[in-house]
């Protein structure tokens, strides 16, 4: 198995054989020649500006069933009684794919005592909720939760089922994928329907220095998460109302192996940065750990959270649990400043998914200020200060 | 007890980008390392030997060509008593799920498997997916973002999983998978009697007839997931610098953001 | 340079010196600063199995030798004296026990140093002896089952972070430098207790302090050999060790040479790297010239002291290595701050600590007065066996 050159389409341009990660590709007779080390990876494909480049096509073949699968689902992410954002960004998502293929949305609530929360589900889009309540799911458990929604899938047989890529979703969804026997791709940041109506899921790889487009031709449901904030959650101007669909699970699905013993929300500095609408993260220009009050203060005005780069963590100057980036939290608020941080690409993996970034650096030559919409070149303790100012003239000193 | 170690070599993606001017990939000799977040799932099983050094045996399993050894030197130079290779180019093309089908075959023909420790994800692929995979065609219990485990009793643990709002406690009974974090330890440095003998070690190859996998099964064959199409990430439109003195250039941001309506301004 | 070392050899260079790489360099100046004992270098040391290097296999370790030793210490020079002295006095203070020791005395002790479990000391130095060893005054009386000690000791490397000291003190004040023996003592015995750390000019990261024994009991299978031995412990084990100390100079020499090169390069002033001038040229070529002399120098020494049992000329041999390497060590960390100028005198680059840290080597361990004299009163001695005449 490796990629297939079109010999009558080669021009023998060469342009492939610098793109193979492994080298796999070479010119023989003035013809592209693709060797055994080939692993597949795609990344030639796109760079052939003639399309002599093409991979076999995966797996063997649809199922018979698979044109009884209908319909995109929504997992609607249950906790501690409500309903995570997530899900009503991925409703509002589902909605648009769904007029395309011109296919109802079901969103599936698991948990205990739901009664009352699929009103908000159907304002987000959904016509169908479905509802399994049970006490033993009172806790989320990859185990239980796993069972129950491939239980579902199996039986209503969904054609598109999404989740949110939140920590629950990453745990639990790649195991209803297995369960299931079919594809997933996780913390896609777009989805769209191709012309054969197949789910188009798009996603970064090697770190975000590049992205992917992903498809799961032959296997169903077609599966794939979202990481929060990606979408944009429209609530629907009309009310409505959808149908309810209590279902009962069989026990012994509901059982875990695995016994849930206390959870804790941390009050600390992290539990906010990923709910956080403004993030303010400081690097390794800040120098001591007390400058990172400023940054504190600036993040309360904005009733934001503070963050930090991997070079800030380990030089003592914040909590390994602020740390935004590869090794640490992935975010995505409207505003994220980036103040004195040099923008490593393990960095900007954790944020570069936020709406407006802004970059305080005094080095005009920081890789940050590539990917900000907003570079301002200065000295950090001198601007901080002043637009912390600025924003108190603004709003008036009772914001303290 | 049993630990196997599922690890894989990656290329080191700092160095993998895309040109944007051309949109060809610029390969500046990208070195192949032992993914990062595997270091932590290593780390992890061989502080479980640390305590108990004579009945703990250590695994460490990938799937990758021939290559792909290195990183089982590397395990082996730090303390794994045993490598095992699944190589064959039937595998070539694998999703994750692929992949976790073809290590799931592997785990059960080693048979008498305790504990299975993976890193977070994998920093090429980056989808964790494989870890919860594994463990749902193993059929046994598993927790993902470990940052600490205890031994309650000889076959049951207690896990510390790091979740988005905070952390929480769970008990789990062995045989189970673990997907672990930086917070179980940073992986301790090459040992010289481990590493001589890492040196003169036969690593063990598995291919899909010894899994007794059919090629429908594994590879890109056996894949439903595919890539299609790799592009560079569109950056930021416009940057816009701000420019003047500090004073001017606070003034004209915060009026910027307020236009564009952040919350909290 | 090939030095025709063998697989094993150069695996404990590597070994080593990826320690030094992945973990010393990017600790070494808060180590210093913070005046705190390396105690997670320690844990990365012993995980590398580098701790048992001349223990023999039978007790843990891996039964090598002086030129195993050197290798190491040499590497590990490159990122710390401050970190290798502590690594290589843990070696010093259980050299007794490997040469002197009972088997009782071996078994108990030298698997948890093989390990890395216990550091060990080595505490022959007072307030009163320093250079003349003889005029150690600590006491060791036989009463009963114990030797009840009572003295001090000063400066001694590791002092309050070992668990195990190999501790010099006088039987039999009447007998001269025959009346000196050797015991083991343990953190925790009742009567021994530590003074204050000392603060110093440079290997601030090693731990220097004051052992206080005051009616200390221990039980008498704690002497090392017989009593009477100690100075032959002490010199025999000095003997093994100052090609060790001649190897810290050699690697801080070559960490200095190695930052001085890649600034020469780097640094531009009238229009050129200064790599370019002849000046910087010469300095440069000196002290890469010393630099190899010093490394033959110890490798053909450790080589020598290896391949015999007790070689006539060891001590005169061991203490070349020390005076060579160690006066190079500071003569290259002095030129590499001078090369580097104001940046040498910044304590936010390297090279000032590694002239602060040179300083030590010629000083303890025997200083270089005491090792000339030593060289000195030895070509004596063999000019007066040799038949041969040289003079016309």
């Amino acid at each position: 198995m490796k990629a297939l050159i079109d010999k009558d389409r080669c021009t023998g341009c060469g342009t492939c054989v610098d793109v193979c990660p492994v080298g796999a590709i070479s010119m023989l007779d003035g013809k592209a020649e693709v060797s055994d080390d080939c692993t597949l990876c795609g990344m030639c494909v796109d760079s052939c500006e003639f399309g002599a480049i093409s991979l076999p096509e995966v797996g063997t073949g649809p199922s018979k069933e698979q044109e009884t699968y209908q319909g995109i689902w929504v997992y609607a992410e249950w906790k501690h009684g409500s309903i995570h954002r997530v899900s009503f960004e991925l409703l509002s998502k589902a909605r648009q794919l769904a007029e395309k293929k011109k296919v109802p949305v079901g969103a599936v609530l698991i948990g205990y005592k739901l009664d009352g929360l699929e009103k908000e589900l159907f304002s987000y889009g959904a016509d169908i909720v479905y509802v399994v309540d049970h006490p033993a799911l009172a806790h989320f458990t990859d185990e239980a939760y796993g069972n129950v929604l491939a239980f579902l899938a199996k039986q209503y047989r969904p054609e598109i089922l999404l989740a949110g890529a939140t920590s629950i979703g990453r745990s639990f969804i790649p195991r209803v994928a297995a369960l299931l026997r079919t594809g997933l791709t996780a913390d896609c940041t777009d989805l769209d329907i191709n012309d054969d109506g197949l789910l188009v899921q798009t996603r970064p790889a090697f770190g975000g220095n590049i992205m992917a487009s992903i498809l799961c031709p032959y296997g169903r449901p077609q599966m794939a998460t979202v990481r929060p904030r990606v979408m944009q959650a429209c609530q629907l101007l009309e009310p409505r109302q959808g149908a309810i669909e209590k279902v009962s699970i069989p026990e012994h699905l509901l059982k875990s192996r695995v016994e849930v013993l206390e959870e804790t929300i941390s009050e600390g500095p992290s539990a906010s940065l990923v709910e956080a609408d403004v993030v303010i993260s400081g690097g390794r220009g800040l120098k001591k750990r007390e400058n990172f009050k400023m940054l504190e203060e600036l993040a309360r005005l904005v009733n934001g959270a503070v963050g930090a780069s991997r070079g800030a963590v380990e030089a003592g100057l914040a909590d390994p649990s602020q740390q935004v980036g590869q090794t640490g939290r992935t975010v995505a608020p409207v505003l994220y400043m980036a103040v004195g941080i040099s923008g490593a690409i393990q960095h900007v993996v954790g944020m570069q998914g936020s709406k407006i970034i802004v970059a305080v650096n005094k080095d005009p030559e920081a890789p940050i200020f590539d990917i900000c919409h907003y570079g301002v070149v200065a000295d950090l303790f001198e601007f901080i200060p002043e637009f912390i100012k600025r924003i108190k003239e603004a709003c008036g000193d009772f914001k303290n | 007890m049993h630990i196997v170690v599922c690890v894989k070599q990656v290329p080191e993606t700092q160095n993998v980008r895309i040109d944007p001017t051309t949109n060809t990939l610029i390969r500046q000799g990208v070195a192949s390392i032992l993914n990062p977040f595997d270091h932590f799932a290593l780390e992890a099983a061989f502080r479980i030997k640390d305590m108990n050094r004579e009945s703990v045996k250590v695994t460490v399993l990938t799937m990758g060509p021939p290559q792909a050894k290195e990183v089982l030197v590397d395990a082996l130079s730090r303390g794994a008593d045993h490598a095992v290779l699944l190589s064959d180019r039937a595998f070539a093309g694998a999703d994750t799920w692929a992949t976790s089908y073809t290590l799931s075959a592997a785990i059960r023909k080693m048979g008498d498997v305790d504990l299975v420790i993976c890193g977070k994800q994998a920093i090429d692929g980056d989808t964790a997916q494989v870890g919860p995979e594994l463990a749902t065609l193993l059929d046994i219990p598993y927790a993902t973002y470990v940052s600490r485990i205890e031994f309650v009793e000889p076959r049951v643990l207690k896990v510390i999983r790091q979740t988005d709002e905070g952390t929480a406690l769970w008990k789990i009974p062995l045989p189970a998978l673990l997907t672990v974090l930086k917070d179980v330890g940073r992986l301790r440095v090459r040992s010289y009697r481990a590493t001589l003998r890492a040196r003169r070690y036969d690593i063990t190859v598995w291919d899909a007839a010894d899994l007794g996998l059919s090629e429908n099964t594994v590879g890109l064959k056996g894949s439903f997931t595919q890539v299609i199409k790799v592009f560079s990430p569109q950056r930021a439109k416009e940057r816009v610098m701000i420019e003047g003195s500090v004073q001017e250039q606070a003034a004209r941001l915060y009026e910027l953001l307020k236009e564009q309506g952040v919350p909290g301004l | 340079m090939e030095y025709f070392l063998t697989e094993e050899q150069k695996l404990l260079q590597e070994i080593a010196y990826e320690i030094v790489r992945e973990r010393i360099r990017l600790v070494r100046a808060e180590l210093d600063e913070k005046e705190e004992f390396p105690w997670e270098i320690m844990k990365d040391l012993a995980q590398a199995d580098l701790f048992g290097i001349w223990i023999p296999e039978a007790y843990g370790g891996l039964g090598m030798g002086i030129l195993e030793n050197c290798l190491v210490v040499e590497q590990l020079a490159r990122g710390c004296i401050g970190i290798a002295t502590t690594f290589a006095a843990s070696g010093l203070g259980a050299y007794p026990i490997i040469l002197f020791g009972s088997e009782e005395l071996k078994r108990k002790y030298l698997p948890p140093i093989a390990r890395g479990e216990k550091l060990a000391a080595f505490a022959l130095t007072e307030p009163g002896a320093g250079s003349d060893v003889s005029a150690i005054r600590t006491r060791a009386v036989r009463v009963g089952d114990e030797y009840i000690l009572n003295g001090t000791k000063q400066w001694i490397t590791n002092g309050g972070e070992a668990d195990i000291y190999s501790v010099f003190a006088i039987t039999d004040p009447t007998k001269g430098p025959r009346g000196a023996s050797c015991f083991v003592v343990e953190k925790g015995d009742p009567g021994f207790s530590f003074g204050k750390k000392e603060q110093k000019l440079g290997i601030r990261a090693s731990a220097t302090r004051e052992l206080i024994f005051n009616d200390c009991r221990i039980p008498k299978e704690r002497l090392i050999g017989r009593e009477g031995m100690g100075f032959i412990i002490a010199m025999k084990t000095f003997d093994k060790s100052r090609p060790g100390i001649g190897a810290l100079g050699v690697g801080l020499a070559q960490e200095a040479l190695d930052i001085s090169v890649e600034y020469a390069r780097k640094r531009i002033q009238f229009g050129k790297p200064i790599i370019s001038f002849q000046v910087i040229q010469h300095k440069l070529a000196d002290m890469a010239t010393k630099i190899e002399a010093a490394r033959s120098l110890i490798y053909s020494a450790a080589r020598y002291l290896d391949s015999k049992a007790d070689p006539p000329d060891a001590s005169k041999i061991a203490a070349m290595c020390k005076i060579f390497a160690s006066d190079v060590a500071v003569q290259v960390a002095l030129e590499a701050v001078q090369i580097l100028g104001g940046y040498g005198y910044m304590r936010d680059y390297p090279v000032e600590k590694l002239l602060r840290d040179s300083k030590i080597l010629q000083i303890y361990e025997g200083t270089n007065e005491i090792q000339r004299n030593i060289i000195g009163q030895e070509l004596n001695k063999e000019y007066g066996r040799i038949k041969e005449t040289f003079i016309k």
